[in-house]
Parts: C-alpha cells; structure tokens; sequence
C-alpha cells in the first residue's frame, strides 16, 4: 500500500530534507518499519526504547488521530495520507 | 547612562538557551519548540546567580506598571519590549464570595480586565511578538481559541506586523468579531482546537510564520510567568497558599508554578509550598481525567462544552500538570456546563466581576473543591480570572434575567418594582409558593 507520510522539521535531517516521503505498508507498526528503512535511525526519534510511539509525537491518518482509531494498528489504504506532528503545540 | 548601559547588558544576558524538559539536550536561542531527538518540548533557561544578584523588589518596583517590570525574567534581549500596558491586573479579596463559599482569604486575579484584549493572553503575546521581532519575523500567527487571536491581531497592529490566525469556524461572535476588527487575515478552520492546531503545525513547517504557540511556545509561554510574580508582589512579596488555575494546554499552570519557584529561587520571597488545582469542563476534561485515574499520559478527548476557550482536547501540558497538582499535594477537578454558568453568575454577583465560560469553570471548580473540604478556611487561596464575559455572551444568554420593560410613567415604575420584589422573593422563597 502507497502511503504518503508529511515529516515535521525536526526529522527533516534524517530524511534529506525532504518534508514528504512515499511508504508502503499496511498498518501504522509497519510503516515505522519501512521508514527506519528508507531513512535508517528515524524509528528511534518516534518511538521509545520498548518500541512505543513516544508520548510527546502524535500521528494522524487522513487527519484523524490514531488514538481515536486503532493506534499503532490503524489499517493503511493505497493513497491514505499519514502526519506525524509534534505534540507540543497550541493552548 | 554607563551604569544603565552595564545593567541592561547583564539583563541581557539573564536567558542562556532552550533546554528539552524530557531529555535535557540543548539549543541555541532560535526560533523552535521541539526537541530534535524526542519531541519534547523546550523550554527557555536563565542564568539565576546573575538573576539574584541584580534584581531587586525596589529593582522591580521602579520599572513599568506592566509586565515588563519583570523582563529580566523574560526571555527578550531588547530595550525596547512591545509595552501596550499588559500586565498589573487588580489582586482583590473576595469578601463576599468567600463568605458565601465559607472561607476567610480568598483573592480573585482580575485578567478579565487585562489590556488590551481582556484576557491573559496579553501577556504571552507581548512577550511572544517581542520576541519574534527579534528573531526577524514579520508575520505572525496562532492557533487560537479566541481569545488568543484577539490579542495576536491586536498587538500585531500595534507593533506593525503581518498577522494571519487560525480558529475554529464554531467560535463565539464576540471573539470573531474582537479578531477581525484588527485587519488580519482571519482562517475558521472546520474543525474543533485541536484540528486547527494540527493544521498550524504543518503551516509552521512550510510558511517560516513566527506561530506565538507552535515555534515561538517557548518564549510565549514564559510570558504567563507574570501572573505568579505579580500575585507574589500584590501580595507583600509572598507566595500564597493555594491556587486554582483553568487548565486548557496546562501551560498557565506549569508556568505560574515555575514563576513562583524562580522568585523563590532568586530571594525575593521566601520560599514555602503552594498547592496547585486546576479547572476543566467536564466536556473537555483529558487532564482531569488522566489526574483521576493516577496516569501519566494523556488520553486525548473531542471536546463539547460551552467552555471554547479551554477546550482543548489533546492538550501540551497536560502531563507536567498532573504532576505538579500531584506533588504540591492540589487536585485537579471538572464541572458541568450547568455548573459554569453558574459560576459565572456567583463570581459577578458577589464580586463584580464579569466573566467567561473558562472564569466559570474556575470559580464552580473553586466551589466544589471548598464543599469537599480541599481548600482549608484559612488557607490563602487565589484564583485567576483568566478572560471577558462580555466576549461569551451567548453562554449566559437565556440564564440571567430579562429587564422589567415599563412605561415612562411613575405607576407604570411603581408595578414593575412590586412585581420585581415578588419574583426576587419567589426565589429565594420556593417553599413558601
């Protein structure tokens, strides 16, 4: 499955400086796989030692949260459209 | 003039770097929020020993009747600060409320009357843009709730900035309108806070604005430090005992916590403990409700409540609040929408003070806190007003009363009045009818 994923800046070093990349893969745990493949050490910035997602990045697929879908086994489908923010923002 | 020239310098000097709250990595003084190897957030470091050494209260007492007589805590380096007279909002003891509530020192933090756009967010856009004009931006933007885009667009006007904000389309009037009338470029964003917040975050990325609360939230927010250090001041260069704080991001929370510290820190009070409450709707409670259930994440919510201006769902700060609530022995509680409309009429009608939906959810979560015996009699409590009733209107509308429409005639006067007595009696006598 084609996923398009938006990186924010401070992951930009890790990807060339590009701001979007092409994955594929099936669910959420997948695509940080083939990220770390495409772009080797960025799997570490996102997630913590025991493999989770780190509690300051929140990732959204077709803008919606994962947490309010299946969090890291959220489904991907060709042309879905994956964010990763930082949770820092607003207030 | 050398004398000044040498203290100005070593004020200067007084903010060193941003530092990772999680990791502790460190960054140079630019503009960015988030830390490059885990995403925490940054937050602005001071030098503290040169800090005691030159700050005084007589020191701070001579400078500006506003937030910027406490710059040498503040992270700008310029002479010159954005000063529309922010800051330096009433501290009054609140008689009549305490004595309704049962408890003897209760002070309210007026920021319903703070200048220019009646909310604390006066504070950290002032410090915000100051900021960013430093740092070479020209345009400005936010994520806002409302009250927040009223004071970027205001302040932006006044310091000659390009400004562009972002709200969510379902907003009050009162707070559109108080954006618009400043000419920027106004987004409604369909979506709740949290969706325009996303959505700022990739403008960030992409359009190299100087977002007050993505890119420049380090030096935004220390602005709300000034709400600790002026209670401190109003209160005879003493911390009080307890506070009770809206909590949207949790920001303003962590930020008062850290501005009492520093002047602790410093000498110019003495240090002694202050427990921290916080204030959420129940429609949009994720702080509250990770506080409850003793975690340390935050689980996110989809808001609904009438309580827009702290309606954040996936809130920043929400963590660091549970666990200063936690350690300074605070609690942090919600209410109903029913509970802050009432709020709001207790605190306008024992105080004088006009409101919004955030202040409601404050003063009904101060309420509910002294009916379950948290808040001691004698403890010396305050609590911070944050925002304008007059900019939430329709959020009491249908709950206050009508005018009595008479005649310009005096029986017509005479009937109104009689009629009013007995419906004042009625309410206060339900039994009797």
């Amino acid at each position: 499955m084609a996923v398009k994923v938006l990186i924010p800046t401070p992951l930009q070093k890790l990807t060339r400086d590009q701001a979007t990349l092409e994955c594929s893969a099936s669910n959420v745990t997948e695509l940080l796989d083939s990220l770390e493949q495409n772009c080797p050490g960025i799997k570490a910035r996102i997630c913590n030692e025991q493999g989770e997602l780190r509690r300051f990045v929140n990732f959204y697929v077709n803008n919606e949260d994962i947490r309010f879908l299946s969090g890291t086994n959220t489904p991907l489908q060709d042309g879905d459209e994956v964010s990763i923010i930082p949770a820092i923002a607003g207030g | 003039m050398t004398q000044a020239t040498t203290l100005q310098n070593q004020v200067t000097s007084t903010f060193k770097s941003l530092k990772c709250k999680e990791c502790g990595e460190e960054y140079e003084l630019k503009a960015a929020h988030v830390c490059e190897f885990c995403f925490g957030p940054l937050e602005v470091t001071y030098d503290y020993s040169t800090l005691s050494q030159t700050v005084t209260r007589e020191s701070i007492q001579a400078g500006p009747h506003s937030i910027w007589r406490y710059r040498s805590f503040l992270p700008v380096a310029t002479d010159t600060p954005i000063d529309v007279g922010t800051g330096m909002t009433p501290l009054l003891q609140a008689h009549r409320l305490a004595r309704r509530l049962g408890i003897e020192q209760l002070y309210i933090k007026n920021d319903a009357v703070n200048m220019p756009t009646l909310s604390f967010k006066d504070r950290v856009v002032s410090v915000a843009l100051t900021r960013a004009r430093e740092l070479g931006f020209s345009k400005v933007s936010c994520a806002s709730t409302g009250n927040l885009a009223n004071s970027t667009a205001a302040i932006a006007a006044r310091a000659g900035l390009d400004c562009c904000v972002f709200i969510p389309a379902d907003l009050e009037a009162g707070k559109v309108m108080g954006t618009l009338i400043y000419g920027p470029t106004v987004m409604a964003v369909q979506g709740n806070y949290d969706q325009v917040n996303r959505l700022c975050s990739e403008v960030a990325n992409t359009h190299g604005w100087g977002f007050v609360n993505i890119n420049l939230r380090p030096y935004y927010s220390e602005g709300s430090k000034t709400l600790a250090y002026e209670v401190a001041e109003q209160l005879g260069w003493q911390l009080p005992d307890h506070v009770v704080v809206p909590l949207a991001s949790g920001s303003l929370f962590t930020k008062i916590y850290k501005g009492f510290q520093e002047f602790a820190q410093v000498g110019l009070v003495d240090e002694k403990p202050v427990r921290f409450s916080g204030a959420q709707a129940d429609g949009c409670s994720p702080i509250a409700q990770a506080y409850r259930e003793n975690r340390d994440f935050i689980t996110p919510v989809k808001p609904n409540t009438i309580a827009k201006s702290i309606a954040i769902g996936n809130p920043a700060d929400g963590v660091y609040a549970t666990e200063i609530a936690r350690k300074t022995n605070g609690t942090i509680e919600s209410v109903s929408d029913a509970e802050i409309i009432e709020g709001i009429k207790l605190l306008a009608e024992t105080e004088g003070i006009f409101t919004e939906t955030a202040g409601g959810t404050t003063i009904a979560v101060l309420k509910k806190l002294v009916e379950a015996g948290n808040i001691a009699r004698d403890e010396r409590t305050v609590v911070y007003i944050t925002g304008n009733g007059l900019k939430t209107q329709e959020a009491v509308q249908g709950y206050i009363g009508e005018p009595l429409t008479i005649e310009p005639k005096l029986d017509s006067f005479e009937r109104a009045l009689e009629r009013s007595q007995v419906l004042e009696r009625l309410e206060w006598q339900p039994v009797l009818v």
